[in-house]
């Protein structure tokens, strides 16, 4: 569906050149929902702006829905555009228009006729749930009914692919989890593919089935996104992954137990898919009569199960600890010993 | 009363000359309004990162607008006596006096509509480029719509000083009551035709900014 092959894109600046993306090389298959997350100044919105033409690379190809994005131009590629549809972080509706005028928008643009674009703005304000606020304007509207605007809007010419760029980072969590559903239920009801760029681990692993991540210019890791939680590899996806499993902020619990107990193993499990409903814990206590301390637990849903984590504190005799340590070995739950925070 | 009060002013001049104040002003300022805007859009497409982003071409635009922007207009008007002879076959009358007040207000305002475009969110346009909109689409369907307030209130702001510009050409005999003010009352030491004179044109200036303010006030939604 979407194919990047060895891409750069390289600013001139005043002070020289900037190297905004660096030999990236993905493929995005139909009807997935795609991540892609990075801090700022990583280089993902010149990313997502390489998908529609927006941004042109300075080496390598973009091919979206067989169109060869970076190489079209004028007329072929504003019709690409109709089918590669973007939402934005700051919405970026016309504050002009009413509600259904925004909505009607790239159907004027695509030019279809007057009865059929007030036919197709209903089913989609129907869609995106703001039936009654057709004729409001967007300074009426509260961020997350601007974002749905946007949705409508970007899926008014039926797109084969919808960008989403930042799309929940200027909305409360709460207003992120229901755009974040509609966007899944869009992409079940209508098999849309989906790319997104964020900065937050929550968004990709509420939504995506998989995930690039970017730092400088360079994706670092890809691949599934339980794989990606479970066994993060770059420096930057572990701090992701930190994002949403939490133990950064039990970092001092750990280090107050390694000073208090130095004896025992401070331990980080991290359990996928139905491991998390297993009664390891209590198995090690009356298997081993070791001594267990739960420092820190945590399960998140993601589209393809739960992950969760669990640091715990394991005290006792050595050998009953690392036979304890190798039946977690052998439950498939990935162990992890921590010997400092 | 009034005629009491204003011994000397013969009131079918007066309505005449702001018949023809009005006249000028309404005409000047209505190809103000387009030609600025065309001048504004040009040098806002041509400015750097936009859709025509074209150095010479911006250069060569500015400095037109700064040169006629910066020629005093009583300059203005004697320097285009040859031009309007040229279009117009005669250097009086109120039709004469129009040339040199749409060049001498249309790179006026072709900064402030630069200066409206440039409000304008960079999201919004780059939204309806990735829509697949075409330039004319995003000038007639974004630009203008999307800036419409601060064009309405370049344009009041404009039309006020239009209406000066028009008692000054109505010194070199373009009529008006600029015109009237002048040749009746200075000339002939009348001070109540100048002051009347003064009234109507403090009149029609502040209904220009009322309605002005008016339809500025009613487009916003913001």
């Amino acid at each position: 569906m979407i194919e990047l092959k060895d891409i750069s894109k390289i600013y001139q600046s005043k002070n020289g050149e900037i190297t905004a993306v660096k030999n990236v090389n993905l493929s995005i298959n139909k009807g997935e929902i795609f991540g892609i997350i990075g801090y700022s100044g990583a280089g993902k919105s010149t990313m997502i702006r390489l998908l529609n033409g927006l941004e042109k690379p300075t080496n390598g190809t973009v091919i979206v829905n067989g169109k060869q994005i970076s190489s079209i131009s004028g007329n072929e590629l504003r019709n690409a555009r109709q089918k590669i549809s973007m939402i934005f972080q700051h919405f970026n509706l016309l504050w002009s228009r009413t509600v259904a005028d925004n909505i009607a928008f790239p159907l004027e643009i695509a030019g279809i006729t007057k009865n059929e674009r007030s036919k197709r703005v209903k089913e989609l304000i129907d869609l995106v749930g703001l039936s009654g606020r057709e004729n409001a304007y967007p300074s009426q509207l509260s961020g997350g009914q601007k974002q749905r605007v946007g949705i409508a809007r970007a899926l008014a010419n039926n797109p084969e692919v919808l960008l989403c760029d930042e799309a929940t980072s200027a909305l409360d969590p709460e207003t992120t989890d229901s755009i974040l559903e509609l966007l899944l239920d869009i992409n079940k009801r209508l098999g849309l593919t989906i790319v997104l760029i964020t900065h937050e681990m929550h968004v990709i692993r509420k939504i995506c089935n998989r995930v690039a991540v970017m730092e400088a210019g360079q994706v670092v890791e890809q691949g599934d996104v339980l794989q990606v939680f479970q066994n993060p590899q770059a420096d930057i996806t572990k701090n992701f992954v930190m994002q949403v499993s939490g133990t950064k902020e039990s970092k001092e619990s750990i280090e107050q137990i390694l000073a208090n107990y130095p004896t025992g193993k401070i331990v980080k499990l991290t359990f996928i898919g139905n491991k998390t409903e297993q009664p390891i814990i209590s198995r090690l206590i009356k298997d081993f009569g070791v001594e267990v301390n739960i420092v820190h637990g945590n399960i998140s849903q993601t589209t393809s199960g739960p992950y969760g984590t669990l640091i715990v504190q394991i005290d006792g005799d050595d050998v009953k600890v690392n036979q304890a340590l190798h039946l977690l070995d052998q439950q498939e739950v990935q162990t992890e010993v921590i010997d400092h925070a | 009363m009034l005629s009491g009060l204003f011994p000397n002013v013969q009131w079918d001049k007066m309505w005449e000359a702001t018949y023809d104040t009005l006249y000028m002003t309404i005409i000047s300022t209505g190809a103000t309004f387009i030609l600025g805007l065309a001048i504004g859009i040009l040098l806002f497409l041509t400015s750097p990162h936009q859709i025509w982003a074209n150095k010479v071409a911006n250069f060569i635009t500015g400095s037109l607008v700064n040169i006629f922007r910066s020629i005093p207009f009583i300059v203005l008007i004697i320097l285009l006596i040859p031009f309007t002879k040229f279009l117009l076959g005669t250097i009086r009358g109120v039709n004469a006096a129009l040339p040199a007040l749409i060049i001498g207000a249309a790179p006026f305002y072709a900064r402030m509509v630069l200066i409206a475009l440039r409000e304008i969110d960079k999201g919004v346009i780059e939204a309806a480029r990735s829509m697949g909109a075409k330039t004319s689409t995003i000038i007639w369907k974004v630009l203008i719509p999307e800036s419409m307030p601060a064009l309405l209130s370049g344009i009041t702001v404009t039309a006020v000083t239009l209406v000066g510009y028009t008692a000054m050409a109505g010194i070199i005999g373009a009529g008006g009551l600029g015109n009237l003010a002048f040749i009746d009352g200075f000339q002939r030491s009348r001070d109540d035709v100048t002051l009347m004179a003064t009234i109507v044109i403090l009149i029609v200036v502040f209904v220009i900014q009322f309605i002005g303010d008016f339809i500025t006030s009613k487009t916003d939604k913001r």
